[in-house]
C-alpha cells in the first residue's frame, strides 16, 4: 500500500492496491480454453475509503469489461455481491480495501460450493431451491383475525437475529459440509426455517422441523462457526442452528 | 428466439411488482421478468417505515395523512389518488402483517408506530406517529414477506431477464385521441445465455423501480437505470412530472448511502459548522422532521453560505449522540452500522457528516388510480399498466413524504395486479407481429459489433460525464443558466455514445452489454427531467429554481407531460386533481 504521504488533514489517502481475481469464461477467450480457471492480477489506484467493489469496477470500467460479477445496492443489504475474499467469504460493498492487508495481493473468487457461471458469477439456483423447501413463509390456520395478530416485543425478539438475513449465501457456501454433501440444505435454509419456528405467530413449526429432522437437514451441522464468521449481516447462524436443534429434542421454541 | 405466452405479465420483483403478482397470479396465468433476483431488488434498502393512520399510539386518521401527503406534494398531487392510497394504507398495512411481516411492536402486541417528516396531527399541530416499522429494515422486510409469499403462490419468475422492448399494437405516436391501442407484449434479454424472448401477454405490468443512476451522488443501487420508464417513453408514451426528483437530506458524504429519515424521527438533529440547530430557523414547528425537499434544501444553504462542515466545509453534522446507545441498537441498527462499516464513524459518539442524495423520482409513467398507463392526457393503452416508482399515479406530487413509497408500492402495486388480471379476463391479446423481436435483436448485435470496432468511448466515461453533470447543474438548486448548460452536455455525450466500443463479445452473463444498454435509458430520462426543469418556471416541491423562487400555481399547478419526438422532447401538461384541499402556502 501506498499512502499519499502529504494529503492534508480529512483528505482521502490513496493506495495502489493488487487484485487477484480467479477469472473463468464458459465461452473460452484467445487464450484460454472454455471453462478454463485461472488467476489473473490487476493493479488498482483506489481511496482508503474504497471497498472491494469499488476495485471490481475499476477494472471492468477502465480495464476489461468482461470481468464479471453481480452487484446492485453496493452498501450490503441486497446480497448479491457475496465473493470469497483473501479466503474468507465477505459482500464486496462492505469489505473496505484498507482492512484487507492492501499491502499485499487481495484475492478474489467465487463462493465455494456452487457451480460457477462466468468469473465471479454463481449458478444461485440450488441455494434458493433449499431455502423454499424449507416452507419460508407465515404457515396459519383458522380465520384471519380483522385486525394485526398480537405479538408482544418479547416474542418478535426472539426471532429478531434471523430476519436480517438477505439470501447472500455466504453462510452456506462457507460451510465445509455443505462443499462435501450433495444434499445439506445449508445454514441459510436453517436461518430461513429458524426465522418462523420461533415466530409466535406461526403454525408450521413441526412440518418445518420435520423437513430439518430429515437426513439432509440440522445434524449434519458439525458447528464448525464458518457461518457465523462469514455473515455480513452479524447473524449467529450456528446459535440459530442449535436453537433448532433443540427445538427439536425437547419440542421447545 | 423463444415465444412465450401468458395472461398477464409482470415487469420487476420489488414491492410493487411482487405484490401484484399476488394478486393477478391468483387469478390469471402470470410471469414476472426481473432483471435481478427477486430478493435484490431496491425496495429491500427502504428503511424507516411504512404509514397507515391505524391510531395504535396516537389519535389519526386517513384524512390527515391525505392532507400531509398533499401539502407534503405542495399540491401537485392528484387528491383524488392520495385518498384512496391514505384510505387503503390500513389494509395494507395489516394484510402484511398477516403474510407474517414482523413488525416492532408496542407493549400490548399491537404495530408499534413512529414519527417521520410531514406526517402531523390535526393538519400541521405537531408530529403524529403513523410510520409503521420493523426497525430500520422495514423494506427489507416487506420484500422478504412478498417473496415469501409468492415462494408459497409458487409465482413464477424469470430471474436475470432483462426487458429490452415493449410491444404495442398501435404506433403511439400516430394514434388518433380516443382510437384504441393495445399492449402486445414485451421482449427481454436472458442475461445467463444472451437469448431474446418474446413475452406475448393480455396485461402487462411495469414496476421497474427508479432512475437514481442518472446522479452521481445517489442511494439507488447500480441497477436503477429507469429501464422501464425509458421503454415507455421510446414506445411514444408520456412520462409525468420527471423534473421532481427527491434528494434524501441524509445520504452519508461522499457515498450517498442512505441514512433514514427514522434516525431524526427517533430524535436525531441537525447541525452546522457552530453546532446550530439549524432546521428552526427553516421550519420552527416541526423542525429536522421538515419535509425532505425543505431540509434537504436547508441543509444545501447552510453549505452554500460557509457553515459546512470537514475540511471542504460541504456537509453538516447528523447528531445521535444525545440518545441512548440501546435506543440507537433497538431502533436504528443498520443504518448506525453504516455508518461504522463506511466512514469509520461511531455514531453513540460522534455525529455523522450528511449530505442530501438523489433518492426517489416523483415522476414516471402516468397511470390512473387503477394502475392504467395513460397514452395521453385521457387515454389509457389497454392492457399496460404501471406501479411503484416508475409510475406517476401521482400520490407524491412535488415531493413524496417519507414512508408513503413503501405504501404507494403495496397500494397500488396492488391495485395494478387486480386490474390487470381482470383485463386479462375479459381481453384477448392481438397477435405478436412476427418482426417484434427484431429492434432488441439489432441492438443487441449492434453493440456486441462493437467490440474491438471504431469506438473510442468507454460507457463508464460517459455514464460517470453524466451524472456528474446531472449533480452539479440539476440537483437541490436550479437555474435557467445550469439547466441550459446541462442540456447542452447530455446532447454531447448522446453524440459521443454513439461511438461506444464495449469490450465483451460473449453471449452468456453480458454485463458489459447491458450497462452500455442501460446508460441509454439514463441518457433518454436525463433529457426528460431536464426539459421538464427548464419549461417549469416556479419553484414547487423537489424542483427549486433560483430565478423563479415561489411557486405558481396560476401558471404552474399541472403536471409536466414529456413526449419522446424525432426533434426531442415535447411538453405538455396535464391538470391537477383537486377535490377537497386549495392550496396555501407551505409551512412547517
Amino acid at each position: 500500500m501506498t499512502v499519499t504521504e502529504d494529503a492534508p488533514v480529512g483528505e482521502i489517502a490513496t493506495l495502489n492496491v493488487t487484485i487477484r481475481i480467479k477469472r473463468m469464461n464458459p465461452e473460452g477467450t484467445p487464450a484460454r480454453a472454455p471453462g478454463e480457471s485461472y488467476w489473473e492480477e490487476f493493479h488498482v489506484e483506489a481511496h482508503a475509503t474504497d471497498r472491494v467493489l469499488d476495485a471490481l469496477h475499476t477494472i471492468k470500467w477502465q480495464e476489461d469489461g468482461s470481468l464479471t460479477f453481480r452487484r446492485s445496492c453496493a452498501h450490503g443489504v441486497c446480497g448479491s455481491d457475496a465473493m470469497r475474499i483473501n479466503a474468507k467469504n465477505r459482500l464486496a460493498c462492505k469489505a473496505l480495501l484498507k482492512d484487507l492487508n492492501p499491502s499485499r495481493p487481495i484475492t478474489v473468487e467465487p463462493i465455494a460450493g456452487l457451480p460457477v457461471v462466468k468469473d465471479l458469477v454463481v449458478d444461485m439456483e440450488p441455494f434458493f431451491a433449499s431455502y423454499r423447501e424449507i416452507m419460508p413463509f407465515l404457515v396459519t390456520t383458522g380465520h384471519a383475525p380483522t385486525r394485526e395478530r398480537l405479538q408482544s416485543p418479547e416474542d418478535r425478539a426472539k426471532f429478531d437475529d434471523t430476519t436480517k438475513c438477505i439470501l447472500c449465501a455466504a453462510c452456506t457456501t462457507a460451510c465445509p459440509v455443505f462443499w462435501t454433501d450433495g444434499q445439506y440444505f445449508g445454514p441459510q435454509a436453517i436461518v430461513g426455517a429458524h426465522r418462523f419456528i420461533f415466530d409466535s405467530r406461526d403454525e408450521g413449526q413441526w412440518d418445518r422441523l420435520e423437513i430439518l429432522n430429515d437426513k439432509a437437514g440440522v445434524w449434519k451441522c458439525r458447528t464448525a462457526f464458518n457461518c457465523t464468521e462469514a455473515c455480513p449481516r452479524g447473524i449467529e447462524v450456528t446459535k440459530a442452528i442449535s436453537e433448532v436443534k433443540r427445538a427439536l429434542t425437547t419440542g421447545e421454541f | 428466439m423463444t415465444a412465450h405466452e401468458y395472461d398477464v405479465v409482470i415487469v420487476g420483483a420489488g414491492g410493487a411488482g411482487m405484490r401484484a403478482a399476488l394478486e393477478s397470479s391468483q387469478r390469471a396465468s402470470t410471469a414476472v421478468l426481473t432483471k435481478l433476483y427477486p430478493t435484490r431488488s431496491h425496495t429491500g434498502a427502504a428503511q424507516g417505515g411504512m404509514s397507515a393512520a391505524l391510531s395504535n399510539v396516537e389519535d389519526d386518521n386517513a384524512e390527515w395523512h391525505t392532507f400531509d401527503t398533499i401539502k407534503g406534494g405542495d399540491y401537485l398531487v392528484d387528491q383524488d389518488a392520495a385518498e384512496i392510497m391514505c384510505r387503503e394504507a390500513i389494509d395494507a398495512v395489516l394484510d402484511l402483517e398477516k403474510m407474517g411481516l414482523p413488525f416492532n411492536r408496542t407493549e400490548d402486541g399491537h404495530i408499534d408506530q413512529r414519527r417521520f417528516g410531514g406526517h402531523t396531527r390535526n393538519h400541521g399541530e405537531a408530529a403524529v406517529r403513523r410510520a409503521c416499522y420493523a426497525a430500520d429494515r422495514t423494506g427489507h422486510m416487506i420484500l422478504q414477506t412478498l417473496y415469501q409469499q409468492c415462494v408459497k403462490q409458487e409465482v413464477e419468475f424469470f430471474n436475470e431477464f432483462y426487458v429490452l422492448d415493449l410491444i404495442l399494437d398501435a404506433d403511439a405516436t400516430k394514434a388518433r385521441k380516443g382510437a384504441d391501442v393495445s399492449v402486445v407484449g414485451v421482449v427481454a434479454y436472458e442475461l445467463s445465455t444472451g437469448a431474446i424472448h418474446t413475452f406475448r401477454a393480455k396485461s402487462v405490468i411495469f414496476a421497474t423501480g427508479g432512475a437514481g443512476k442518472v446522479f452521481k451522488t445517489t442511494s439507488n443501487a447500480h441497477t436503477l437505470t429507469g429501464d422501464g420508464m425509458a421503454l415507455a417513453l421510446r414506445r411514444g408514451l408520456p412520462l409525468e412530472d420527471m423534473e421532481f426528483f427527491q434528494f434524501h437530506p441524509t445520504g452519508l458524504a461522499g457515498l450517498g448511502i442512505l441514512l433514514s429519515e427514522a434516525a431524526r424521527g427517533e430524535g436525531a438533529i441537525l447541525r452546522n459548522s457552530t453546532g446550530e440547530r439549524f432546521m428552526e430557523r427553516y421550519a420552527p414547528t416541526i423542525k429536522d422532521l421538515a419535509p425532505r425537499d425543505m431540509v434537504a434544501r436547508a441543509m444545501a444553504n447552510e453549505v452554500r453560505e460557509g457553515r459546512g462542515c470537514g475540511p471542504h466545509k460541504d456537509y453538516v453534522l447528523l447528531d445521535l449522540t444525545h440518545l441512548e446507545p440501546a435506543h440507537i441498537d433497538a431502533k436504528l441498527p443498520d443504518i448506525t452500522e453504516f455508518a461504522r462499516t463506511y466512514l469509520g464513524i461511531e455514531p453513540y459518539y460522534e455525529p455523522v457528516p450528511v449530505f442530501p442524495t438523489a433518492h426517489y423520482a416523483m415522476g414516471g409513467i402516468p397511470t390512473t388510480v387503477r394502475g392504467e398507463v395513460l397514452r395521453n392526457n385521457t387515454d389509457v393503452v389497454k392492457g399496460l399498466f404501471a406501479a411503484g416508482e416508475c409510475a406517476c399515479v401521482s400520490v407524491h406530487g412535488a415531493n413524496r413524504l417519507g414512508t408513503n413509497s413503501l405504501l404507494d408500492i403495496n397500494v397500488f402495486g396492488r391495485r395494478a395486479g387486480i386490474a390487470a388480471a381482470e383485463y386479462a379476463a375479459t381481453a384477448e391479446a392481438p397477435p405478436m407481429p412476427a418482426d417484434a423481436a427484431d429492434a432488441v435483436t439489432t441492438q443487441v448485435a449492434t453493440m456486441r459489433a462493437t467490440v474491438g470496432g471504431a469506438g473510442t468511448e468507454r460507457v463508464a466515461d460517459i455514464r460517470k460525464a453524466l451524472q456528474e453533470t446531472m449533480d452539479r447543474d440539476v440537483q437541490v438548486f436550479r437555474t435557467n443558466a445550469s439547466l441550459t448548460d446541462a442540456k447542452k452536455k447530455i446532447a454531447a455525450l448522446r453524440e459521443r455514445y454513439a461511438s461506444i466500443a464495449i469490450h465483451d463479445r460473449g453471449e452468456r452473463f453480458n454485463t458489459d452489454l447491458l450497462e452500455a444498454i442501460e446508460l441509454g435509458f439514463l441518457l433518454d430520462l436525463s433529457d426528460v427531467v431536464v426539459a421538464g426543469a427548464l419549461a417549469r418556471k416556479e419553484s414547487r416541491g423537489g424542483h427549486y429554481r433560483e430565478d423563479f423562487p415561489t411557486r405558481d400555481d396560476e401558471n404552474f399547478m399541472r403536471h409536466t407531460m414529456a413526449y419522446a419526438r424525432p426533434n426531442g422532447i415535447k411538453l405538455d401538461y396535464k391538470p391537477v386533481v383537486v377535490t377537497r384541499y386549495q392550496p396555501m402556502e407551505r409551512k412547517y
